[in-house]
């Protein structure tokens, strides 16, 4: 067990929210074909909104913070929002777009001592990167901030999120991440927007791309250990917690809306008529979501590839039932299975698989 | 022994998590899990205290343990965190660190 495993354990021990993500607006100066936001203002939290927001999280016993949008910086209190935050000794890491961000911010994020500045990149090709953002010359600025912000050492890493318009061109994105000397990091997964319109869900990549994408080594490390079967179902993983969110992670949006994940849209209550730790503590939505063990998940808890799934409980809610399965994730774990089959001989495949209709 | 000033970097974030201070250094991402002597130094170096003072009037007071002992391990400790970044130490006094939320939760769920 990692000692991040270790801490994590003791905050869940302890009732801790250690993570929070707050999307400061919703406001975007990209319009990226994929997003899952409505980028109008419905009324963003205040500066002194946020930073007492922020006090009750510190309070709370939070320690890493992940401020986004939207686009965070169009804020124009995200300095003063950023330097709060670091008076609170929180573990800030941003993810934005890096559109705004000049020599100048580079380094007062240095100074603020940002742990990790997250930056979309969809591909090294501007005419398909500026498609997705429907931003013409983003890609240009977005790749200008990432040289900005590695020039004053700041802990940098492009993200990929992966789609059918960007398929085949991760892996420039990733010898162009080596080439600027920052991180890489890829993502397939396509949310539903968060008022469940499940239009944007066609631009998750197809299947046979996922089966690439798992065989590739550069992104999971050993493909047979990525790939190896799952593991028995004992009954310390069916009493085990399906996921961080409402029990050591918790998301607070632009309007103080709470909820257990960026990608889990149970609104809980909200910060502002409540404070932090009385919606952590006290609310049903939070509670329930909190009593859910990998046991009561009515189909999961008697697939055989529980235990390696990566279900997402929000992406289940979001097709109706956050104790049932969320079919994005049954796909890769059938994906996987295969892959392990054709890898490790017929012992495998005698694994019964739960089959399930992908609902996009 | 010269008189050491202790202060936190203010690099780091931390937190007080179930008696003891859970510190991350944003240079290489580290985490360190501080024990609850460690914490106490760890909460006392406010860059104008010296580690004598500190250990004298914060560990030995808190803990039962003699200063000679305490000081020693004290020293190794802060030590190891200046070399990881998460302490500074000098022999002059550092710029007073700002006061921090370093709050105990209790187990409520």
């Amino acid at each position: 067990m990692s000692l991040m495993d270790e801490v994590t354990a003791r905050a869940l021990s302890l009732g801790i929210p250690f993570s929070l993500h707050l999307d400061v607006t919703y406001r975007c100066n990209e319009r990226c074909v994929h997003c899952y936001l409505d980028h109008d203002d419905h009324g963003e939290m205040t500066t002194d909104e946020i930073k007492r927001v922020l006090q009750q999280a510190a309070a709370t016993g939070t320690l890493i913070l992940t401020l986004s949008g939207g686009e965070p910086f169009l804020r124009k209190d995200f300095f003063e929002i950023l330097t709060y935050a670091r008076s609170l000794m929180f573990a800030v890491k941003i993810k934005t777009n890096g559109m705004l961000i000049g020599p100048e911010q580079a380094e007062r994020l240095r100074e603020l001592h940002i742990g990790e500045v997250q930056i979309s990149i969809y591909s090294h090709r501007a005419d398909v990167h500026d498609a997705i953002t429907k931003v013409g010359g983003s890609l240009d600025r977005s790749l200008k901030a990432i040289r900005f912000l590695r020039d004053q050492g700041l802990n940098t890493v492009i993200s990929c999120p992966l789609m059918r318009a960007n398929i085949v061109d991760y892996p420039q994105v990733q010898t162009l991440a080596a080439e600027l000397g920052v991180k890489f990091t890829m993502d397939p997964t396509i949310t539903p927007k968060m008022d469940g319109d499940a239009s944007v869900v066609k631009h998750r990549i197809a299947q046979p791309d996922i089966a690439r994408v798992f065989q590739d080594s550069t992104l999971v490390g050993d493909v047979n250990e990525f790939c190896r079967p799952s593991g028995p179902v004992t009954d310390d993983l069916l009493e085990s917690v399906p996921c961080s969110a409402g029990h050591t992670s918790v998301y607070v949006s632009p309007y103080g809306d709470v909820f257990p994940c960026v990608q889990f849209p149970v609104a809980c209550g909200n910060l502002r008529q409540q404070s932090l730790e009385d919606v952590w503590l006290h609310s049903k939505q939070m509670n329930q979501i909190r009593s859910i063990r990998v046991r009561d998940l009515h189909t999961c808890s008697g697939c055989n590839h529980v235990s390696g799934c990566t279900r997402c409980p929000g992406l289940a809610y979001m097709e109706g039932d956050m104790r049932g399965p969320s079919s994005a994730d049954c796909e890769k774990s059938l994906i996987k299975a295969g892959l392990a089959e054709m890898s490790s001989g017929p012992e495998v495949a005698q694994a019964p698989l739960v089959q399930i209709q992908a609902l996009w | 022994m010269r008189s050491l000033y202790v202060g936190r970097s203010e690099a780091v974030a931390a937190r007080m998590m179930g008696g003891e201070i859970v510190v991350i250094s944003p240079e290489d991402s580290s985490l360190f899990t501080l024990n609850a002597v460690a914490s106490c130094i760890w909460n006392s170096a406010d860059g104008d205290s010296t580690l004598e003072q500190i250990v004298r009037n914060q560990v030995c007071a808190e803990f039962e343990v003699g200063f000679d002992a305490a000081l020693e391990d004290a020293a190794a400790f802060v030590r190891e965190g200046s070399q990881h970044g998460i302490l500074q130490v000098s022999e002059q006094p550092l710029p007073r660190n700002p006061q921090v939320v370093l709050p105990t939760p209790e187990t409520k769920l």
